[in-house]
């Protein structure tokens, strides 16, 4: 299901299919062809409509755009990105990777975090131009062999979510938490998880959960 | 966003090069991207430093510390040299933003970093900062954040930084690379107060490059810290914040260095208070008496009149909290 660009090729030109409209097919077209194997709208499929994100834009008006050789949770991949894109949006809509969650888009909730060469950061501020040869790991790529990673567990154990939004980015900052060593007590590690807000006020578990986890480390 | 072109450099000579033709540097991203998201930042063409040989932090053979500009704030926070001999300087690091943002952006970014005016960042508001000549919506806007020293009929905005607020008190200087050669700035002439040209903040050419921030040898033992007063406990801008750094010998205080954040328009070094306290025996008293002289001068605007007191308060608890163990 990779979406990204052959090396050499030109970006296919636009079909003229409104982003209003394409776009939520993208996702339809994702989560409904893993439930019920696609056939519901692969008539959308037909005539190449199926584009990616940046490859509508680029295609469009041809903005500055440069390729780049980053990896993403093991697999090597080089994509043609427009300039502008965040590493989000190339998560996102390029990669299909949607576990990392768009919330601020301006750095401000953690919704999006993400470890880049093994540090947590805000994928949104992040300009997928600037990570040739980075190592990107995401929600999506945290367990190992179908095996959830501890902090997945723990979040499930100790029910440290209710809508979930917020919970890949809590995830992947809690990892980055207990790599960085900074859980030595529930206020060490709500200072330093401080960058990921939870609306639902799911605070005092998300804490345990990560308590949790770095103590069994 | 707007559009831009983009490049990387591996060394300070391809920088400059890039940078003379107009392009911006980019080094941790954090605010310019964020900026330019709003298209209130609108470069035609992005150069990304991140390459550039700057990540290191060492000793100075003066006895002081020379921070690379490309030490991210999560690396110098954690420095050990840092924290052993200047402790004001990593805790107003890990005071600031987010353990993530601390990861990506540097400490040269870090003392470029835009204001967080709300109005300066909103492109349908009238900003003198961003759009020269077109008025302040902040003055009579909510400017409850806002600057209470160094404002001017133009602006009222604060710098946002904490660990420049520890640079000014230390007095820091400012190592620059340009196409004429090397050249420091004391940190105090390096960000400027907003006077007619709110657009101007930076004593910076354009293309010149910050190479490293150097902070002084200070008599020892010096005791240090940061004291960072909001209205969140973490992940919030300082309504007010106090670096204090003193060293006390023969139960007097030899050297006193203090500065404010959260209420200037740049980090506000407070020589009065400095002065009140050189020559002194620590005491409650002292601390209150040197503290009352921190708001002299300030002006408060409609929603920020708690400042001045709370600028009070915050550097006489810093004062006491540094002074009791000095």
């Amino acid at each position: 299901m990779s979406t990204d660009l052959p090396e050499s090729a030109v970006p296919p030109p636009s079909t003229g299919a409104d982003e209003s409209s394409s776009a939520p097919t993208r996702r339809t077209f994702i989560a409904t062809s893993t439930a019920v194997g696609g056939a519901v709208i692969a008539g959308g499929l037909v005539g190449g409509t199926f584009l990616s994100g940046s490859d509508e834009a680029s295609a469009a008006q041809t903005p500055p755009s440069s390729r780049v050789t980053l990896t993403v949770n093991g697999t090597r991949r080089t994509v043609t990105v427009d300039n502008r894109t965040s590493l989000l949006d190339l998560l996102r809509e390029d990669f299909g990777l949607t576990g990392s969650k768009k919330g601020c888009n301006a750095g401000a909730c953690g919704a999006c975090t993400v470890l880049v060469d093994g540090r947590r950061v805000n994928s949104c501020l992040t300009l997928a131009v600037r990570l040739e040869g980075a190592d990107v790991t995401t929600i999506e790529g945290l367990d190992k062999g179908g095996r959830l990673h501890p902090l997945q567990q723990a979040f499930i154990d100790e029910d440290a979510f209710q809508c979930g939004y917020c919970t890949p980015g809590q995830i992947m900052s809690g990892v980055g938490c207990i790599q960085e060593g900074h859980t030595g007590s529930p206020d060490e590690i709500r200072e330093w998880m401080s960058g990921n807000i939870c609306r639902c006020g799911c605070y005092t578990k998300i804490v345990r959960a990560v308590e949790q986890t770095a103590g069994r480390k | 966003m707007h559009p831009f072109s983009y490049t990387r450099v591996s060394d300070t000579r391809e920088a400059l090069a890039a940078g003379s033709r107009g392009a911006r540097y980019i080094a941790g991203g954090t605010t310019l991207v964020d900026l330019m998201r709003e298209t209130v930042e609108r470069p035609e063409t992005l150069v990304d430093i991140s390459g550039l040989p700057l990540r290191e932090v060492t000793a100075t053979e003066r006895g002081g510390l020379r921070i690379g500009a490309l030490v991210t704030m999560s690396q110098a926070a954690a420095d050990r040299k840092v924290r052993t001999l200047y402790p004001v300087v990593s805790e107003a690091l890990e005071l600031s933003a987010s353990a993530q943002l601390r990861n990506m952006a540097t400490i040269g970014g870090n003392i470029m970093q835009r204001t967080r005016c709300t109005y300066f960042r909103d492109v349908t508001a009238a900003c003198n900062k961003r759009e020269p000549g077109s008025g302040c919506a902040a003055r009579e806007g909510f400017n409850r954040m806002h600057a209470i020293l160094g404002t001017s009929d133009s602006c009222v905005a604060t710098h946002p930084s904490d660990v420049a607020v520890a640079f000014a008190a230390l007095e820091a200087t400012v190592h620059l690379l340009g196409p004429d050669g090397e050249r420091t700035v004391p940190f105090a002439d390096f960000l400027l107060r907003p006077g007619n040209t709110p657009d101007r903040e930076q004593a910076l050419r354009q293309g010149v490059l910050i190479t490293a921030v150097e902070i002084p040898a200070l008599p020892r033992p010096l005791r240090s810290g940061y004291l960072k007063v909001r209205d969140r406990q973490s992940y919030e801008f300082a309504l007010t914040s106090a670096a204090v750094a003193l060293h006390v010998r023969g139960g007097v205080i030899r050297e006193a260095k203090v500065a404010a954040g959260g209420v200037g328009t740049v980090p506000w070094k407070l020589p009065a208070v400095e002065q009140h306290l050189i020559g002194e025996r620590p005491s409650e008293a002292l601390w209150a008496a040197a503290a009352a002289k921190a708001a002299d001068g300030a002006r408060s605007l409609q929603h920020n009149r708690f400042k001045p007191q709370l600028l009070n308060r915050t550097v006489e608890r810093q004062l006491r909290i540094v002074g009791e163990n000095a």
